[in-house]
């Protein structure tokens, strides 16, 4: 049988991705044996110049991680998309925009004036904001175009699946890599490697009525290991997020952050989650439901964490 | 230059805030025809993503109406809307969304003339806030837009 090629790339992300891949420990040489790496930055010296001299379609897969934030990922994502038969959205970033794309709360010029001139640790007395071109004498460096807000990778090029997490887990990668190399793929524009219920589902905690006059932040309390962990006052996303991860994050006692995103038929899983946090909070005068939800810091950024591009609103409104 | 017509989505409760505005329609009574009404069974049954969803594509305000605290026909659905609107209107204000947008209010179903003022009052709040047109200006100058 010809060897698979197969190539991983990451674009606006944190490189996780890439660990999440060599975290199926021992398969990652089965994969090996079936596949030939024809592009991995992170682990091979290829280079984009290489890529630009393959066949179109030429990839038979490639996993993309990544939002895109400037012009150099959007450049990968449509050479990528060339190249490859098959792309795969490969983690949150790629999917919908993941951690990078809540910058997205935030206008470009307040991004690059909060790291280049007022973040503490900034020593900036020319008050130098980075440029596109540079020119010195009779060379010109250029530096990928900043764009004014992170998207995800399908609203770029068309993707044919889409495997969220953050990072994936690694069974989960391995299941998708079976399927690969059997040839059977399931329809283009599926989810791969989630289930299709909720994560309360596979959460085994006991789960009472849904009543909380308070809510804290993870370092606030340590909660018990039996019960459900929003009933404890920690904001958990699981209500609204889709299963398939095993439960890993409750496992280890912390609340789900949402990151393999909204379940089937949810449209937007910030707001969802408005919904689902508003109807149990146990105070019947307005006012002091009102105080209970002020003490809820940064909601937003919380409830979007992971879903901003594919959101209703997309962003903040830019004036 | 035309005045600007903003686009108003209405959530009304069946019980009380849609009767409302029957009665202030029976009564003559005069708003401006820029609200839009769509009917629930209780404001209860207002999911967030209703009001992102208007403002996402193309509503510039957002009207919320039920029934007076302690006069919800499924007792408590107006408490379920008046928190989650609390905290909704605390994320929208991290999206850039300005409070005048999206409001609540109760209207029971023998306030016909609340509301017509609620609507002429809003019409012009968001009159003045001007065009919410989010989609037009977030990713404006990128390339990948221009593409």
């Amino acid at each position: 049988m010809r060897k698979l090629r197969l190539a991983s790339y990451w674009a606006s992300a944190c490189g996780g991705c890439d660990v999440a891949i060599l975290d199926t420990n021992e398969h990652i040489l089965d994969i090996a044996a079936v596949a030939d790496i024809v592009f991995w930055p992170v682990a091979v010296d290829f280079k984009y110049s290489d890529v630009e001299a393959y066949d179109d379609r030429s990839i038979d897969v490639c996993l993309f991680h990544g939002a895109v934030r400037n012009s150099e990922n959007e450049h990968l994502a449509r050479l990528l998309r060339q190249k490859s038969e098959v792309l795969v959205a490969f983690g949150s970033c790629a999917v919908s925009g993941g951690i990078p794309a809540l910058a997205n709360f935030k206008r470009r010029e307040d991004i690059l004036n909060r790291v280049y001139r007022e973040s503490p640790s900034t020593e900036n007395p020319e008050s130098v904001l980075p440029q596109p071109h540079f020119t010195a004498g009779d060379i010109t460096l250029d530096l990928p175009d900043f764009y004014r807000r992170v998207y995800a990778l399908d609203d770029i090029v068309p993707v044919d699946y889409y495997l969220p997490g953050c990072p994936p887990t690694p069974e989960r990668i391995w299941e998708v890599f079976e399927v690969i190399v059997s040839g059977q793929l399931p329809p283009a524009g599926s989810t791969v490697g989630v289930a299709d219920h909720s994560l309360c589902h596979e959460c085994s905690r006991v789960k009472k009525e849904k009543k909380v006059k308070t809510f804290y932040r993870p370092h606030e309390i340590i909660p018990d290991r039996e019960n459900c962990l929003l009933e404890q006052g920690l904001i958990c996303l699981g209500p609204v997020t889709r299963g398939g991860c095993g439960a890993r994050c409750i496992a280890a006692n912390m609340a789900c952050r949402g990151c393999y995103g909204p379940m089937p038929g949810i449209i937007d899983q910030g707001a969802k989650f408005i919904s689902t946090l508003g109807s149990i909070i146990d105070e019947d005068r307005v006012e002091d439901a009102g105080a209970v939800i002020d003490r809820i810091v940064d909601p937003a950024g919380t409830f979007f964490r992971f879903s901003m591009a594919k959101s209703l609103l997309k962003g903040a409104r830019q004036p | 230059m035309d005045v600007f017509e903003p686009k108003i989505i209405g959530f009304l409760c069946n019980w009380c805030s849609y009767a409302g505005a029957d009665l202030a329609g029976v009564s003559r009574l005069q708003y401006p025809p820029n609200f839009r009404a769509i009917r629930l069974m209780c404001t209860g049954r207002i999911d967030p993503t209703f009001v992102f969803k208007a403002l996402a594509e193309g509503a510039d305000g957002v009207l919320i109406a039920g029934c007076h605290p302690g006069d919800c026909h499924y007792t408590e659905g107006n408490l379920n809307a008046a928190r989650r609107y609390h905290l909704m209107m605390k994320v929208l204000e991290d999206f850039g969304v300005e409070r005048g947008r999206v409001r609540l209010e109760w209207i029971s179903a023998a306030e016909g003339p609340l509301f017509a003022k609620v609507i002429r009052d809003f019409t012009e709040i968001v009159r003045a806030l001007g065009p919410f047109n989010q989609a037009a200006e977030s990713g404006a100058g990128d390339t990948v837009c221009a593409s």
